[in-house]
């Protein structure tokens, strides 16, 4: 069964922006989205392994720093290449001010 | 320092690339410059604005050149004409090719991909193809056995290289590959790099490509005339010299084999006509290091990270003539090569990337 993990506080996450989240020797990236709502997927690009937290977020896209592979950081939708295989996504809730994903 | 000679094996699929895997040097962790979250998302911030000024000046060029080639065709009047226009199709497509693959160009997804194929056709570049071993350059910047776009490769071939300029090779190699995948077929080569899933796409755009080049013949034989030829096709012969001068720079004579771009990359400060040709890749190691920077935010970024990079050559001469007695020395010790000086300001090179199979520098 999967847990609720605390990732970070709402506020360590700008508005159009992702930070990075390490846990159980996996990381994640959180995003926050310009709409104000949160959302959670594997750290790494599906491509290669660069960190998509040091990528840059626009409306619901998340771009990999690597090759600007481009993936729909709400669904993991892969959005063409260089990235052919889609991110895992996480559920994601928002509890007395902290981020929880389930992982 | 000196190590035990082996010859470098450029092929994707051979010895070299058994061992850059095996050593860890392929899909590498490289060194990047400090630079704080903040100012980083900055600089990354795309807009449509500046490319489409760009994109609208480049094709008002473009066209208006190409109607001064049918105007003065037959009188001397023509040459400036295709020499502005070769530049432009056979030169500045590089850098919006680029650029465009990128997806840095414009914010708009569908007009970075419109301009990419634009380019791409000039180019006689397959964009399936070459998206992907773009993708491999990034990854694997000058790893011998890992990076497709090794301009000159060691020792180096001079002759070659001054043959880049009239763009004869590259013509030649670029028109029969696509000639060849249009018939279905794809090198080992390039099936090392494609994904399989997009190998199709490959063939079907090269089929596309050369449907435009026959009809492109056609055309020219029922005017009698080399007009339509001049304008789609041979500009990659006449008008490639600006892309080879501005981009053999990129990496020649520097060291391969490193994970560390201020190593094997330079940034070379360059005249505006050439840097508007150019898209701002002269400043080619801001590239490497950051590549989701837009081309228009590279002096910005420049000036936030050159305390950390070598000392940029002043000026292409500059570059050149300090590359020259290098290339020379390859050609008899070829792992000789250039290593670029870094400021005080500077974090040093890590010698656990660096030193294991460092070869013989010039200082």
């Amino acid at each position: 069964m999967a847990d609720w993990v605390e990732a970070c506080a709402v506020d360590d996450v700008e508005e159009e922006d992702v930070i990075r989240f390490d846990h159980g020797g996996r990381s994640f990236a959180v995003y926050r989205s310009p709409d104000d709502e949160f959302f959670a997927t594997d750290g790494h690009c599906t491509h290669e392994k660069a960190h998509l937290a040091d990528g840059l977020v626009m409306d619901d896209i998340i771009e990999c720093p690597k090759h600007n592979g481009r993936f729909n950081y709400k669904t993991g939708a892969a959005k063409g290449a260089p990235v052919c295989v889609n991110l895992v996504t996480y559920p994601v809730k928002i509890e007395a001010g902290k981020v929880m994903i389930q992982i | 320092m000196t190590t035990a000679k082996t010859k470098r094996d450029y092929s994707l699929v051979g010895e070299s690339t058994r061992a850059a895997i095996e050593t860890g040097l392929a899909s590498a962790e490289w060194y990047h410059t400090d630079v704080p979250r903040k100012a980083m998302k900055e600089l990354m911030q795309r807009s449509d604005g500046p490319a489409i000024r760009d994109t609208i000046i480049w094709l008002a060029a473009i066209l208006g050149s190409a109607a001064g080639i049918v105007w003065f065709w037959g009188s001397w009047w023509v040459v400036p004409f295709l020499f502005v226009y070769g530049v432009l199709y056979g030169s500045s497509s590089d850098s919006r090719w680029h650029e465009c693959g990128h997806g840095t160009a414009f914010r708009t997804r569908w007009m970075n991909d419109l301009v990419y194929h634009i380019a791409s056709f000039m180019l006689m570049r397959n964009p399936v193809q070459w998206r992907w071993s773009h993708a491999r350059h990034h990854t694997d910047t000058i790893i011998v056995g890992r990076d497709a776009e090794i301009a000159v490769m060691r020792p180096p071939d001079l002759l070659k290289a001054a043959l880049a300029f009239t763009g004869i090779l590259d013509f030649r190699y670029s028109l029969p590959t696509l000639m060849r995948q249009a018939f279905g077929t794809l090198s080992e080569e390039e099936k090392s790099y494609i994904p399989e899933m997009e190998q199709h796409k490959a063939v079907v755009v090269a089929r596309w490509h050369m449907a435009v080049y026959v009809a492109t013949i056609a055309f020219a034989i029922a005017l009698g005339s080399w007009i339509p030829l001049v304008l789609v096709g041979l500009p990659r012969l006449y008008g490639t010299w600006h892309m080879v001068m501005t981009g053999l720079l990129q990496h020649i004579g520097l060291a391969d084999n490193v994970v560390d771009h201020r190593l094997n990359t330079r940034t070379v400060y360059m005249n505006p006509i050439s840097r508007f040709i150019y898209w701002n890749m002269n400043y080619h190691v801001e590239h490497h290091m950051f590549p989701m920077v837009p081309y228009h935010a590279l002096p910005r970024l420049h000036d936030l990270i050159k305390h950390d990079l070598p000392e940029p050559n002043p000026s292409m001469w500059h570059a050149y003539r300090e590359v020259w007695p290098v290339l020379l020395r390859q050609l008899k010790y070829e792992d000789y090569y250039l290593k670029r000086e870094l400021p005080r300001t500077a974090r040093p090179y890590r010698g656990e990337f660096h030193e294991v199979d460092m070869s013989p520098a010039a200082e």
